[in-house]
C-alpha cells in the first residue's frame, strides 16, 4: 500500500459518506447524523489530503497550510456561532462566494503552475495540455460566475444593496453575448494559452456572475440561492477535472446536482421555468392585464379581537411568509402557538415552498424559535385542510397565498401553487400596508368577506395579541 | 360631527341603532355620539353602558337634533320634524314599497340614507343590512318553529324507545335561507332546502343541508341583481309538484322567498299545508310581503283545521334584539367608516361612490330615488368575459420529444468519451454516477430541511480546499500565495457550514404532547 493508494481509499470512504450525509438530511429523525457523517468524510479527505501533501513537501509550506486552515477554520466557526436564523441567506450566499473564489484561484493557479510556468518547471501532466486548459477555462469562468454572483446575492439578501431587479437594455443578450465570447476565449485560450486571455476571460465570467444575480430581484431569491449552490458544486468539479481528483469530482457532482434539484423544486413552486426566473423578475408577461388590479374595500381588525377569534377557534393555521423573517416575528409568534396549543387550539404552520429567501428558510426560522417541527407542514400536506380551519393568520406573506393564481388565469402568477387560505373560515392578514407583494400583483384575499387586515409591524402585532389573550 | 342615536319609537321595535361597543368604533372615527336615554333598553344595554362608552344620554330633541341620526325603523313625521337643517338621516326606509315614506322627506333640507337599500356587491357587504337582519331571521325561524313543535329536532335512542330526527324542507337558500338550514342542522334535524337558483345548491350542502331540484329545461333568470326574480308557468308547475311531495313528508317548513319590489311567490296552497300532518309547523318568513304559503297571516300564528301552525311573524330579528342591534351597529360603523374616510369626524357623502348614491333617498330635500341600476351578481359578470389573455401554455413534454433529447444527450457524451483520453474518461465516469446519486439523494430531501441541505452541501463544497492543498508549495510564489488564499478561504466554508448545520439541526424540536393531536388531524382527513 502506498501513499498514493490510501490517499484514494480515503479519497472514496470521503464520498461515500458525503453521500451518506445528503442521505441522512432527508428525515429530521437522521439528519444530526448526516451532519456527524459529512464532518467525518471530510476530516478523513483533509488528514489524507495534508499526508499526500507533506510527503513532498518542505516544514514552511505544511505549516502555510495548517495556518491557513486554522484561520478558515476560526473565521468559519466564529461567523457560524455569530449569524442569526434571519441572516441565514447571507451567510450561506457568502459561504458560495468563498467556493467561487477559490475554484477561481485554484484555476489560476493549475494554468500558473503549468502552461504558465518557466522552462523545465512544469507540472507533468497526464494527459494533453489542450484538455487542461480548456479545463482551466471552465474551472475559472463557473468559479468566477459563482464568486461574483453570490457577492451581488449577499449584497441583496443582506440588504446592502436594493433587491430590485436591474434592468439593462437587452439584458438576455448581454447573458448570451457574454456566454458566446467565453466560448470563443476558451478556444483561444486552449490553442495558445497566455495570461492575458486568461485575465480577459476572468473579467468577463466576474461581471457575467454580478449582472446575472443583479438583474434577478429579491423574491427570486431562494432560486438565485440555491442556483449559485448549484454553481458552486460544479465549480468544485471543475477543479476536480483540472486537478484529475475523483473525491472533488464526486463532491462537486453532488453539491452541484442538489443545488439544480432545489432550484427546480423552487421554480415548480412558483410556476415558472428556470429560463425566465434567470432571464429576469415578473413583469415581463401579462403585467398589462392586471393593470390597476382589482380594488376594493378591505376590512381592518384590532390585535384585541384577533386574541378573542384565536381563543375561540378550533383550528388556527400560520401561513409565515419574508415579512416574518424581516420583522423578527418568529419569538413571539412562536409564544403565541404554545400559548394556543396549551388552550387546546390545534396550531399549524403551513410553508409555502418559496417563502422567505432561502428554501426552507421557514423552517429554520420556526425551529429557532423552538416551535415543533412535526407542526410545521407544507403546503402539499396542508392545503387540504385550510377549508376546515377556523382562523388562518397570514404573516407576512403575499403572492403565496394570493387567489388570482387559482382563479385568475389572466394574472402574471397565474398557475403558481398558493396556499389557500381564503378556504377558510377567517383570515387574518398582518401587514405594514397595502402596497403588493414581490410580483407587484395586487392580492384579492385582501378584500375577502373573511379577510380581515392587521395594520403594522408583525412583530409588535402578534405581541399585542399575547397582551390581549 | 355628532351623531345621535334615538329611542326607536314605533312599537314593538326591540332594536337600537347603536350598542356601546360600535359607539366606540364611532368615537374612534372621531365623531362624538348622543344616545337618547333608554334607546338600548330593549337590547339590554343600559344608560350607564353607553356613558362608559364616552357617548352623553341626551333628550329625544337632542339625539334627533344631531348632524348625523342612526335609526333603525322607519321615523314618524313629529320625528322628521325634530331634525336639523342639512342633517343626515341613516334608518331603514323601504324606498322601493313606501312611497309616503319618500314624500314625507321630500323638501325637509335633509339627506336621507336608506340601510335597506345597500347594492349587492362585495364591497358593500359589510354595510347590508338586509344580510345581518336575514341571518338572524333564518335562526330565529329555526327557533320558533322548534318552540311550536311538539317533538324533537335531533334523533335519539333512548331508554324509551327511539325518536326519529325531525325532517325540515326550507325554501329559498338565500342568507335566511342558509341561516335557517344552519340552525336547523345543528339542532339536529334532516334539513333539505330549495332553490330557484340550482348554483346555490354547494351553499345548501356546506351548510349542512340536502339540495331538493326542481327539475327544469331552462335556467332560471337570476336578473343580475343578485336576489331571485320571477319564474316562469312552467317551472312553477313542476315545483308545485316538487312542494306537494315535500309537504307531505316533512314536519317543519321554512319559506322565505321574496322577489325584490313585488308579492311573495305562492309555493304552499291550503291543500298542500292540509296535507301535512298534524303537529307540523310552517314558518312564513315572507308573510309581510303577502307570504309563500296560503293562509298565513302576517304577525300571527295561525292553527289550521288539522293542527298545522303556520307562524307569520315579521319581527322576527327584532326578536333577538341585543344579537340584531349589535350586527345593525355594526353595519352602520361600516358605513360611517365609508363616510369618514380620513376618520377625522368630518362627513363626505361622495355622490359617485355607486353605494352611497344608491342609498340616497334625498339629498337636501331633493329626491334622489331610484338610483341608478348598479350591475351586481357575478353571473352576468361571467357571461361575458373579457377576451382571455391568450398565455401560451406550457405544453408537457412528449414522451417523443423526451426520448429525442435523451437520445441526443447520450450520442454526445459518447461522442466526447469515445474521443477523450483515458484519464478524462475516469472523471466523466466518476462525474456521471455523481450527478445521478446526488439527483436521487437530494429528491428525498424533506422540505423542512432544505436550509441545512445548502448549509452541508456549502460545507462539502468546500472539499475544493484539498485541491488548494495540493497546489500549495509547488514552484512559484505566487502559485503558493494563491493556493494559501484558497485553502484559507474553503477551510472557512469546511467550519462555518458544518457547524452552522449542527447548530440548525439542534434548533429542530418535536414537540413532545403532539401525537394526540396529530392523530385528530389524521382522523378529520
Amino acid at each position: 500500500m502506498s501513499l498514493e493508494s490510501a490517499a484514494a481509499a480515503a479519497y472514496l470512504v470521503a464520498g461515500l459518506l458525503f453521500v451518506l450525509s445528503l442521505a441522512g438530511l432527508s428525515k429530521h429523525e437522521t439528519a444530526k447524523a448526516g451532519n456527524g457523517y459529512g464532518m467525518a468524510g471530510m476530516a478523513l479527505a483533509l488528514v489524507a489530503t495534508v499526508a499526500l501533501a507533506a510527503d513532498d513537501l518542505e516544514a514552511a509550506a505544511i505549516v502555510a497550510i495548517l495556518v491557513a486552515m486554522a484561520a478558515g477554520a476560526a473565521i468559519g466557526l466564529w461567523r457560524a456561532r455569530q449569524v442569526e436564523m434571519t441572516g441565514m441567506p447571507e451567510l450561506i450566499a457568502l459561504l458560495h462566494s468563498f467556493v467561487g473564489l477559490a475554484a477561481v484561484l485554484v484555476g489560476w493557479n493549475g494554468y500558473l503552475s503549468v502552461e504558465g510556468a518557466p522552462e523545465g518547471e512544469a507540472e507533468v501532466l497526464g494527459l494533453a495540455t489542450e484538455i487542461h486548459s480548456a479545463e482551466v477555462a471552465i474551472g475559472v469562468f463557473i468559479g468566477a460566475v459563482t464568486f461574483t454572483g453570490s457577492i451581488v446575492a449577499f449584497l441583496k439578501l443582506s440588504a446592502r444593496i436594493r433587491s430590485n431587479p436591474l434592468v439593462l437594455p437587452g439584458k438576455n443578450w448581454l447573458n448570451l453575448g457574454a456566454l458566446a465570447a467565453f466560448a470563443v476565449l476558451t478556444v483561444v485560450f486552449v490553442i495558445s494559452p497566455n495570461l492575458p486571455v486568461l485575465a480577459v476571460l476572468t473579467a468577463l465570467a466576474l461581471a457575467l456572475g454580478w449582472h446575472l444575480v443583479a438583474s434577478i430581484g429579491g423574491g427570486d431569491m431562494p432560486v438565485v440561492v440555491s442556483m449559485l449552490n448549484s454553481y458552486s458544486g460544479w465549480a468544485a468539479a471543475a477543479s476536480g477535472f483540472l486537478l484529475d481528483n475523483d473525491l472533488l469530482i464526486i463532491t462537486g457532482a453532488l453539491v452541484g446536482s442538489s443545488g439544480a434539484y432545489l432550484s427546480y423544486i423552487m421554480c415548480q413552486a412558483m410556476n415558472r421555468s428556470f429560463i425566465s426566473v434567470i432571464a429576469g423578475g415578473f413583469g415581463n408577461e401579462g403585467a398589462a392585464a392586471s393593470g390597476g388590479g382589482e380594488e376594493g374595500e378591505h376590512t381592518e381588525i384590532t390585535a384585541a379581537e384577533v386574541a378573542e377569534l384565536l381563543q375561540d377557534a378550533e383550528s388556527v393555521v400560520i401561513t409565515p411568509g419574508y415579512g416574518m423573517a424581516v420583522a423578527h416575528a418568529q419569538g413571539p409568534v412562536a409564544d403565541l402557538t404554545r400559548r394556543l396549543t396549551d388552550a387546546g387550539v390545534d396550531v399549524r404552520f403551513g410553508i409555502h415552498p418559496v417563502a422567505g429567501r432561502l428554501p426552507g428558510h421557514m423552517n429554520v426560522l420556526l425551529a429557532e424559535a423552538r416551535v415543533p417541527y412535526d407542526v410545521v407542514l407544507e403546503m402539499d400536506e396542508i392545503n387540504d385542510d385550510l377549508a376546515r380551519t377556523s382562523v388562518v393568520l397570514v404573516i407576512g406573506a403575499n403572492d403565496t397565498v394570493n387567489p388570482s393564481a387559482a382563479e385568475d388565469p389572466s394574472s402574471p402568477i397565474a398557475g403558481m401553487p398558493v396556499l389557500r387560505v381564503w378556504e377558510a373560515e377567517n383570515v387574518i392578514v398582518f401587514k405594514r400596508s397595502m402596497n403588493t407583494g414581490y410580483a407587484g400583483v395586487q392580492n384579492p384575499l385582501f378584500f375577502r368577506e373573511n379577510t380581515r387586515m392587521l395594520f403594522g409591524d408583525a412583530r409588535e402585532r402578534v405581541e399585542d395579541i399575547l397582551k390581549a389573550l | 360631527m355628532l351623531i345621535g342615536v334615538p329611542r326607536e319609537s314605533s312599537p314593538g321595535e326591540t332594536r337600537v341603532a347603536a350598542t356601546p361597543t360600535t359607539v366606540r368604533s364611532l368615537i374612534g372615527l372621531g365623531h362624538e355620539v348622543v344616545v337618547e336615554s333608554g334607546a338600548g333598553a330593549a337590547a339590554s344595554h343600559p344608560d350607564e353602558a353607553y356613558a362608559e362608552a364616552g357617548a352623553r344620554i341626551g333628550t329625544a330633541a337632542q339625539a334627533w337634533g344631531a348632524g348625523l341620526v342612526l335609526h333603525v325603523g322607519k321615523p314618524a313625521r313629529a320625528e322628521l320634524d325634530l331634525l336639523r337643517e342639512d342633517a343626515v338621516l341613516v334608518s331603514l326606509l323601504a324606498p322601493a314599497f313606501d312611497p309616503n315614506m319618500i314624500r314625507e322627506l321630500t323638501g325637509r333640507p335633509v339627506t336621507a340614507l336608506a340601510m335597506d337599500a345597500v347594492p349587492r356587491i362585495s364591497r358593500a357587504q359589510s354595510l347590508d343590512v338586509l344580510s345581518s337582519m336575514a341571518n338572524i331571521a333564518g335562526y330565529r325561524a329555526v327557533i320558533e318553529a322548534a318552540h311550536a313543535f311538539g317533538r324533537f329536532f335531533t334523533g335519539q335512542v333512548t331508554a324509551a324507545g327511539k325518536v326519529p330526527p325531525a325532517k325540515v324542507l326550507v325554501a329559498g337558500a338565500g342568507v335566511a335561507g342558509l341561516a335557517a338550514i344552519g340552525a336547523a342542522t345543528s339542532l339536529g334535524a334532516i334539513v333539505r332546502a330549495t332553490d330557484v337558483r340550482p348554483e346555490v345548491a354547494d351553499q345548501i350542502e356546506s351548510m349542512g343541508g340536502q339540495y331538493v331540484g326542481v327539475p327544469a329545461d331552462e335556467p332560471q333568470p337570476g336578473g343580475g341583481t343578485g336576489y331571485a326574480s320571477v319564474t316562469s308557468d312552467d317551472y312553477n308547475e313542476r315545483a308545485a309538484v316538487m312542494y306537494a311531495e315535500q309537504a307531505r313528508d316533512v314536519d317543519i317548513v321554512i319559506t322565505t322567498a321574496l322577489i325584490p319590489g313585488r308579492p311573495a311567490p305562492r309555493l304552499l296552497t291550503a291543500e298542500m299545508v292540509a296535507s301535512m300532518t298534524p303537529g307540523s309547523v310552517i314558518v312564513d318568513m315572507a308573510a309581510a310581503q303577502g307570504g309563500n304559503v296560503e293562509g298565513s297571516v302576517a304577525d300571527q300564528v295561525v292553527t289550521t283545521p288539522n293542527g298545522v301552525t303556520i307562524i307569520g311573524y315579521t319581527d322576527l330579528p327584532g326578536r333577538l334584539p341585543a344579537q340584531a342591534s349589535q350586527l345593525y351597529g355594526t353595519n352602520l360603523v361600516n358605513l360611517v367608516k365609508l363616510l369618514t374616510p380620513a376618520k377625522d369626524g368630518e362627513l363626505v357623502l361622495d355622490m359617485d361612490d355607486v353605494v352611497i348614491r344608491a342609498m340616497t333617498v334625498v339629498r337636501n330635500g331633493q329626491v334622489l330615488w331610484p338610483p341608478p341600476p348598479v350591475a351586481v351578481s357575478a353571473a352576468p359578470a361571467v357571461a361575458a368575459p373579457p377576451p382571455p389573455l391568450v398565455k401560451v401554455e406550457k405544453q408537457p413534454m412528449t414522451t417523443g420529444r423526451r426520448s429525442a433529447l435523451v437520445g441526443l444527450a447520450a450520442a454526445l457524451l459518447f461522442v466526447a468519451t469515445a474521443f477523450a483520453p483515458n484519464q478524462l474518461v475516469g472523471n466523466l465516469t466518476v462525474f456521471a454516477l455523481s450527478v445521478v446519486i446526488g439527483y436521487y439523494v437530494i429528491g428525498h430531501v424533506h422540505h423542512a430541511l432544505h436550509t441545512p441541505l445548502m448549509s452541508v452541501t456549502n460545507a462539502i463544497s468546500g472539499i475544493i480546499v484539498v485541491g488548494a492543498i495540493l497546489q500549495l508549495g509547488h514552484i512559484s510564489g505566487v502559485v503558493t500565495v494563491l493556493a494559501f488564499i484558497a485553502v484559507l478561504l474553503a477551510s472557512i466554508n469546511v467550519f462555518g457550514g458544518f457547524a452552522v448545520t449542527r447548530r440548525m439541526l439542534g434548533m429542530f424540536t418535536r414537540g413532545p404532547a403532539r401525537a394526540a393531536v396529530t392523530t385528530t388531524a389524521g382522523a378529520h382527513r
